[in-house]
């Protein structure tokens, strides 16, 4: 972590809590009408988001580009195991994204934005977190 | 600035989200995931010696945490300098609303279930308290969340990422087709 760093991400940042509120990412309706299947929307976003990501990463490995901190730019796999925690916590989690309308970024978002009482959502997903990390060696992965 | 008021269409917004993998990765070597986050806030409040949280979020997290402070400014400039959008939500989605008696659909979100106001009611706890549990304690144990699985994770196409979207997916559907209606009856 340095300086250089800190306000790259924050500049990145801040034009991505923009474009969630201005694109609609973070409202409740939208979320709704997308588990409705109602409009193109949010599918339109997702879909060519991941069009976008992946043809860089593409382009990033093709070219075997380096960071500019000159490092060798490495996506970590994620392993897989049994699989539990994905298809388990997944569902968890997409529960408290069809009630909320929210998921983490856009709960911030949504606070800045005037939605002040997602504060208390915002706390609770802490002590969500917090739970699973005192009942991780407990739970299937 | 009315003039940039959303709603942005979707393949403005879309490009702008998926840039940020690529932008990550060429700043820092960092793959975009906002829900680790919550794990750094924990670390730095209330690590309680669990393992978890023992690691130096700083060399780990720090990167991250300006990139959620951002997003908080982003919000903020958004709502102050070009002003909130009014969802442009179909006709069918509002018939769907109305029927769960929400008739305004002004905000981010429907302030009749969701404001300091709902709080009062079990309702609203369930949806905001339980909701916001539900995200944290999701997201950590399928280490990501819309961001890191359903961006990140689906274009590095990884399988594990699959899995975790179609959980997603079972969980939010069964929230807007199961929960909702019951709990709004």
């Amino acid at each position: 972590m340095n300086a250089r760093e800190l306000l790259w991400c924050y500049a990145l940042g801040t034009m991505f809590g923009v474009v969630l509120v201005q694109g609609e990412i973070v409202s409740w309706f939208r979320i709704y009408e997308m588990f409705r299947f109602e409009a193109f929307h949010m599918y339109g976003v997702i879909g060519s988001a991941l069009a976008v990501a992946a043809s860089s990463l593409w382009l990033i490995r093709r070219a075997k580009m380096r960071s500019f901190e000159g490092q060798p730019i490495a996506v970590p796999p994620k392993t897989i195991g049994h699989g539990v925690r994905y298809i388990a916590g997944g569902t968890i989690f997409g529960l408290g994204w069809g009630v909320t309308g929210a998921c983490p970024g856009p709960l911030v978002a949504q606070i800045g934005a005037g939605a002040s009482v997602m504060i208390v959502a915002a706390g609770s997903a802490l002590a969500g977190t917090w739970t699973y990390g005192l009942l991780r060696s407990r739970l299937p992965h | 600035m009315d003039s940039l008021r959303g709603p942005w269409p979707w393949y403005v917004v879309g490009p702008l989200v998926g840039a940020m993998v690529p932008l990550l990765l060429l700043i820092g070597n960092r793959l975009f995931g906002v829900s680790s986050n919550l794990r750094h806030l924990c670390a730095i409040t209330v690590p309680s010696g669990i393992e978890y949280f023992s690691y130096d979020w700083k060399r780990d997290g720090g990167w991250n945490l300006a990139l959620l402070a951002g997003i908080f400014t982003g919000g903020l400039l958004s709502a102050l300098a070009i002003g909130v959008p009014v969802p442009d939500i179909s006709e069918s989605t509002r018939t769907a609303l109305a029927s769960l008696g929400i008739t305004d659909v002004a905000g981010l979100v429907p302030a009749s279930l969701i404001s300091w106001e709902a709080l009062t009611t079990w309702r609203g706890v369930v949806l905001i308290v339980g909701g916001g549990f539900a995200i944290g304690f999701g997201a950590a144990w399928a280490g990501g969340c819309s961001s890191g699985h359903a961006i990140s994770g689906l274009a590095d196409l990884q399988p594990a990422s699959l899995i975790a979207v179609i959980g997603f997916f079972a969980g939010g559907l069964a929230a807007t087709w199961l929960i909702l209606p019951r709990l709004l009856a």
